[in-house]
């Protein structure tokens, strides 16, 4: 599991529903002040979660009992 | 006769345009065993060909030399193909090469097609069963040599274009007998503990021997029936291989593998940039459309003359009482004229009614009706009831009917 991206999967399909809710305009004027708020926040944290990404590399192995073991791998940048 | 002398130009020149007129020598292809191969700093390969019976010399210059799918050596057995010419400074013949196989490929490829064929029949190219790729893979598993230049293409690319993944390697060996079956066990153990949300199985270039693995049929049936959605990345662009045909997603090289696996965050943030337009834009037309509503509703009948606007709503009201009411005259008025009809119809039937036609109807004192002269005596005394009156008769014969 993947926690970071799991969570900018799924702000970036809140931000579609809000994008399409705002351009649809039918909703009322202050709930589009609301979702306009919570939009701009997630566009935000969206942003801060690619900038800040580090990407993860792990060699997988089969473990003695045949399940999978994590081992570090050094990529030579 | 005096034997013309010509130079050593001349007669070398003689005969390379004879050899140049002849069509075969144009164009050949020469089957024979690689020695005294060269490569020399200007790219150019020099080499000789032979056989039990004899042996050819052979130049390769740089650009044909550069699209060899191989690297030859000596003792390989190839099928050099080129023209046959003379070279003028040393009065030899020798074959220009502008590409070479290693011979029995011939084999491999009708295998390959065979392979091709056969799945192709089972469906295992039908598209309807192509997976979709995951938009934002969170976990992306890389079946490959940990050692080839391929993974670290790869690595560098992902992590280029999508920090926010993560990769897992499953090292396998990618040529040789052994690889097919490391191969096949990887894609199915990626499986069995859903260790990975994508699968990129594949190698960097090299001879159609070392990408043969990718032309494996268990390899093949592991790439189908894997459930993690599978880009094949072997060789390079020109490389084509069953496992491209079965895969999810056929890449041409590793590092378009990369490159189709993952989103570019560079195209990311501007799409974040777009929705944040795109927002800005939304609302603040609505704020526009909202003021323009309220100007609107300021100029509105109502809001500019209360006491008219009220006139006109009290006008509507006695309109619709007008019509109601007239609605419930109607109503009454049909119903009365269906009273009348069937009034009309009850009357139609009364026995009364008969009698004013000329009928009478007789009684006997008790009121019975007579249908029948058994009912009466000599003497009795009866009523009879004609359209206006009754009057009493007394019985003073008896006759029934065909006596």
């Amino acid at each position: 599991m993947n926690e970071k991206n799991a969570t900018f999967e799924a702000n970036m399909q809140r931000l579609e529903q809000i994008v399409r809710a705002m351009e649809r305009g039918d909703v009322a004027l202050d709930e589009s002040l609301k979702l306009f708020q919570e939009g701009t926040d997630l566009v935000h944290a969206c942003g801060k979660l690619l900038d800040e990404a580090q990407m993860q590399i792990e060699k997988v192995v089969k473990g003695a009992d045949g399940n999978p073991t994590f081992e570090e791998f050094q990529d030579e940048n | 006769m005096e034997q013309q002398v010509l130079s050593i130009t001349q007669i070398n020149e003689y005969i390379r345009s004879k050899m140049d007129a002849d069509p075969l020598l144009g164009s050949v292809a020469v089957r024979g065993e690689i020695s005294n191969y060269k490569m020399y700093p200007s790219g150019h390969h020099y080499f000789t060909l032979k056989d039990e019976g004899g042996a050819l010399k052979c130049v390769m210059f740089k650009g044909n030399a550069m699209r060899l799918r191989f690297r030859p050596e000596n003792g390989m057995k190839v099928i050099a193909m080129g023209k046959i010419s003379v070279f003028p400074r040393d009065g030899a013949y020798q074959l220009y090469c502008s590409a070479m196989t290693l011979d029995g490929i011939g084999d491999l490829y009708a295998a390959f097609e065979q392979l091709k064929a056969k799945l192709a029949g089972e469906g295992l190219f039908d598209p309807a069963h192509k997976k979709p790729l995951p938009k934002y893979p969170g976990v992306i598993g890389i079946v490959t040599s940990s050692a080839g230049a391929a993974v670290h293409d790869m690595l560098r690319i992902l992590r280029k274009r999508y920090p926010l993944t993560r990769v897992r390697l499953f090292p396998v060996r990618v040529q040789g007998v052994e690889a097919p079956p490391e191969i096949v066990g990887a894609i199915r153990y990626a499986n069995r503990y859903k260790l990975a949300d994508l699968l990129i199985v594949g190698r960097g270039g090299g001879s159609i021997e070392d990408l043969w693995a990718f032309n494996d049929e268990r390899v093949a049936r592991a790439i189908y029936d894997s459930e993690i959605p599978v880009i094949s990345a072997v060789g390079h662009e020109p490389d084509v291989t069953i496992s491209d045909f079965v895969a999810d997603l056929r890449a041409a090289t590793p590092s378009n593998a990369a490159e189709l696996g993952v989103p570019d965050q560079q195209a990311l943030q501007q799409v974040l940039d777009g929705y944040s337009a795109a927002m800005a834009t939304s609302l603040s037309r609505q704020i526009k459309a909202g003021r323009q509503h309220l100007k609107a509703l300021s100029g509105s009948p109502a809001l500019r003359s209360p006491t008219g606007y009220l006139e006109q709503r009290r006008q509507n009201v006695l309109l619709l009482k007008n019509r109601l009411l007239s609605a419930q005259t109607q109503s009454v008025e049909r119903k009365r004229r269906r009273f009348v009809e069937q009034t009309a119809k009850l009357d139609a039937m009364s026995p009364l009614k008969v009698l004013t036609r000329g009928y009478a109807m007789a009684q006997t004192k008790d009121g019975t009706v007579l249908r029948s002269v058994k009912q009466v005596n000599l003497g009795d005394e009866i009523g009879i009831a004609v359209g206006d009156g009754a009057l009493s008769a007394t019985v003073s014969q008896i006759k029934e009917n065909g006596q």
